[in-house]
């Protein structure tokens, strides 16, 4: 059984959601990342995001858009992240990894050679923004040959005959953007994420997870109660990159993006 | 001859005039690679556009508009003064520099105006880059009474100012933007942020046949009158299809404009004349088809500037409007089937077209078209004076004053 399937099994049997942090490969540098990649885990991480850094974020908003070129700075590439999530693995072998990006440095990398290499340095699934099911097909049948989940990404936009539609090949989970804009900014209310995840029970059967716009602990709670998970970024990033100096890590920069990550955790196991 | 002046409706089967297919695909190129958010929107634009293109009301409605409010249509011009100093082919120039806002943009911006109104959207985003799309936008916003937000990169805004401030006259507000190198490519990101944000009362208004799938077939079609007038002028004053069609590509408007409706006549060579910068090899150019490889950004797939690893990189040109990383997904089909030549020419002969034409024709072209008389410049030598090039003269050069007097040395 896949670790995404496995974890989700997991967490319905503890009856609660998912806690998946996000982290953006290379921020502010290669071994600080790796660093905090291998301690979310312990911290409360029940799957982790980690961004794959691109030039041209359009989906996010200014947190992530730093966090991406202090990334590329470092020298981050797809390759370089995959052999962050390889060396990640050789002390973590159950918590899932899934990548998110957007997808040209994937189609640059060559479609077949990124699945069969996610997929050997341990990547579980796929989140590839600007890639939707009617452009994917190009991509799916080598994904599939690996068993890389590719994850489906769902809008308040999108229409339930849509939604139907675009859940039908679903594999992994599915992620709901809770708000119409960019990473890091507005916030969806209870009642909001009640209603769309109604919507998005009827049309799938696998596990929904809510992101953008959860910023605090109590956010967590509510979306992770509602939905099977929270996904959190530009709080962690925005917590941990107040502990830089000059762009750079310092030795308070881990410690306080994991005791984010704690309390984002302690919420959801409440 | 006559045939092909004639026949030159695209309902035959083998016509390079089809495109896209249905997914919105040139090709390889082309699509629509955007954010679940906005999928259902670019649905949703698609089916008001393919509504509004069969509604003869919106046609005449358009056509009202280019006639009385843009000024076409636009004449063809022997430059005979330039043609002889060149010694070589007759140049015409296609004045798109005349329309009312002084460049192409405001062909597609009236088409896409009248369509946001019936979709009855009542904030509009767009980006910039010299400025001739953001004012050309703010133009019609002032004129149907539309919330107008311009994303301008923060270089473009300094190199540009003319036209920033047109477009605060004109009642839009300019957002500049500081992310990347603060140019065109930065522009575009930010405008789809904004949209991304506000998809329910706000209408995306893409100044070029870039973006996702329909905007390139949708900006082309407003851009189309360009070349169908075009066309039928060079017959009128010559008797026959020119020998040449050159057009300078910054996203390819103005060029695919002027190109399409001469695509099905295969004895007509066209020239997209991309801008090389400090040169091809430099590193500093924004020739995204002689130094670029196909790649998927703002929404479409199509020949991009990038490294090695799929990060894109900064264009640079000494036209902001052609400081662009991509080209037209419809662009990339046609170099890659070879029906359009992609030629370059650099900031150097630009300046040089720039003065050239200036001082023989008494036309001050805009940069970003200087680089399509550069070229012609280069070609009109290698043939006969019998024969017949057109260079669209896609905008005039008022606001790159600055910019040229800086390059010459010249304090204002
Ligand atoms: C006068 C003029 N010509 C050409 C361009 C390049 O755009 P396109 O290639 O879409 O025609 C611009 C863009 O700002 C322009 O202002």
């Amino acid at each position: 059984m896949s670790r995404i399937k496995t974890c989700f099994d997991r967490l319905k049997a503890e009856g609660r959601g998912a806690l998946i942090p996000y982290l953006e490969a290379f921020d502010p540098d290669r071994d600080t990342s790796l660093e905090l990649l291998k301690q979310m885990p312990e911290a409360g991480a029940d799957l982790i995001e980690v961004g794959v850094p691109f030039s041209d974020p359009s989906a996010d908003g200014p947190t992530i858009q730093l966090a991406a070129q202090r990334g590329l700075k470092a020298g981050a590439t797809l390759a370089g992240t995959l052999e962050l999530v390889s060396a990640f693995r050789t002390s973590n072998d159950h918590t899932p990894i899934i990548l998110m990006g957007y997808y040209n440095p994937i189609y640059r990398y060559g479609m077949e050679r990124f699945c069969q290499d996610a997929h050997k340095a341990g990547v579980d699934g796929v989140i590839i923004v600007d890639l939707p099911p009617e452009e994917a097909s190009e991509l799916a049948p080598y994904a599939k040959a690996v068993g890389l989940d590719m994850i489906t990404l769902t809008a308040p936009t999108t229409p339930d005959a849509r939604l139907k539609h675009i859940l039908k090949e679903a594999s992994g989970f599915v992620y709901y953007v809770s708000i119409t804009g960019i990473t890091g900014t507005r916030s969806a209310s209870e009642e909001q994420l009640k209603t769309a995840l109604a919507r998005l029970r009827s049309a799938t059967d696998i596990p929904v997870v809510a992101g953008f716009g959860i910023n605090t602990p109590e956010q967590a709670r509510t979306a992770a109660s509602i939905s099977d998970g929270a996904v959190v970024a530009s709080a962690i990033i925005k917590a941990m990159a107040a502990t830089f100096e000059d762009g750079k890590a310092t030795s308070k920069s881990i410690p306080t993006a994991l005791e984010k990550i704690r309390s984002l955790a302690a919420a959801i196991r409440k | 001859m006559t045939s092909s002046i004639t026949n030159n409706k695209n309902t035959r089967h083998n016509s390079l005039r089809n495109g896209p297919d249905a997914s919105g695909h040139f090709g390889i190129h082309g699509g629509r690679f955007v954010a679940e958010t906005l999928m259902p929107l670019m649905l949703e634009l698609e089916e008001a556009y393919n509504i509004a293109k069969a509604d003869p009301a919106f046609q005449k409605e358009l056509a009202y508009y280019l006639q009385h409010y843009v000024g076409r249509p636009s004449p063809l011009w022997h430059a005979k003064r330039l043609s002889a100093h060149l010694g070589g082919a007759q140049i015409f120039l296609k004045r798109e520099e005349l329309n009312h806002t002084g460049s192409h943009k405001l062909n597609n911006v009236m088409g896409q105006i009248l369509l946001a109104r019936r979709m009855g959207k009542t904030r509009i985003v767009a980006e910039t880059g010299a400025g001739q799309h953001g004012v050309a936008t703010a133009t019609v916003c002032a004129l149907f009474g539309l919330e107008c937000e311009i994303y301008m990169g923060a270089t473009d805004v300094e190199r540009q100012k003319p036209n920033v401030f047109r477009m605060h006259l004109l009642g839009a507000k300019v957002h500049p933007v500081t992310a990347g190198a603060g140019t065109l490519k930065d522009a575009m990101n930010e405008a789809m942020r904004d949209w991304v944000a506000n998809v329910e009362n706000t209408y995306f208004l893409v100044g070029t046949v870039a973006g996702p799938h329909p905007y390139p077939a949708m900006v082309r079609d407003f851009q189309s009158v360009i070349g169908t007038e075009a066309r039928t002028q060079i017959i009128e004053q010559t008797d026959r299809l020119p020998d040449a069609v050159i057009a300078a590509i910054g996203g390819g408007s103005n060029a695919m404009g002027i190109f399409h409706p001469f695509l099905d006549d295969s004895e007509v060579p066209l020239y997209g004349v991309e801008a090389a910068g400090l040169g091809l090899d430099s590193g500093k150019t924004a020739a995204s088809i002689s130094r670029g490889a196909p790649g998927v950004l703002h929404g479409n797939r199509t020949y991009l500037l990038q490294d090695d690893h799929g990060q894109i990189t900064e264009a640079h040109s000494i036209s902001a409007g052609l400081d662009y990383p991509g080209i037209g997904p419809e662009h990339s089909w046609l170099h890659d089937i070879g029906r359009v030549n992609y030629v370059s020419a650099t900031d150097t002969q630009a300046l040089e077209a720039f003065q050239t034409l200036t001082r023989l024709e008494g036309i001050i072209p805009a940069l970003e078209s200087s680089h399509a008389v550069a070229y012609a410049s280069v070609l009109a030598p290698k043939m006969t004076t019998e024969q017949n090039i057109i260079v669209n003269l896609s905008g005039r050069g008022d606001k790159d004053v600055p910019t040229v007097a800086a390059h010459l040395g010249v304090t204002l």
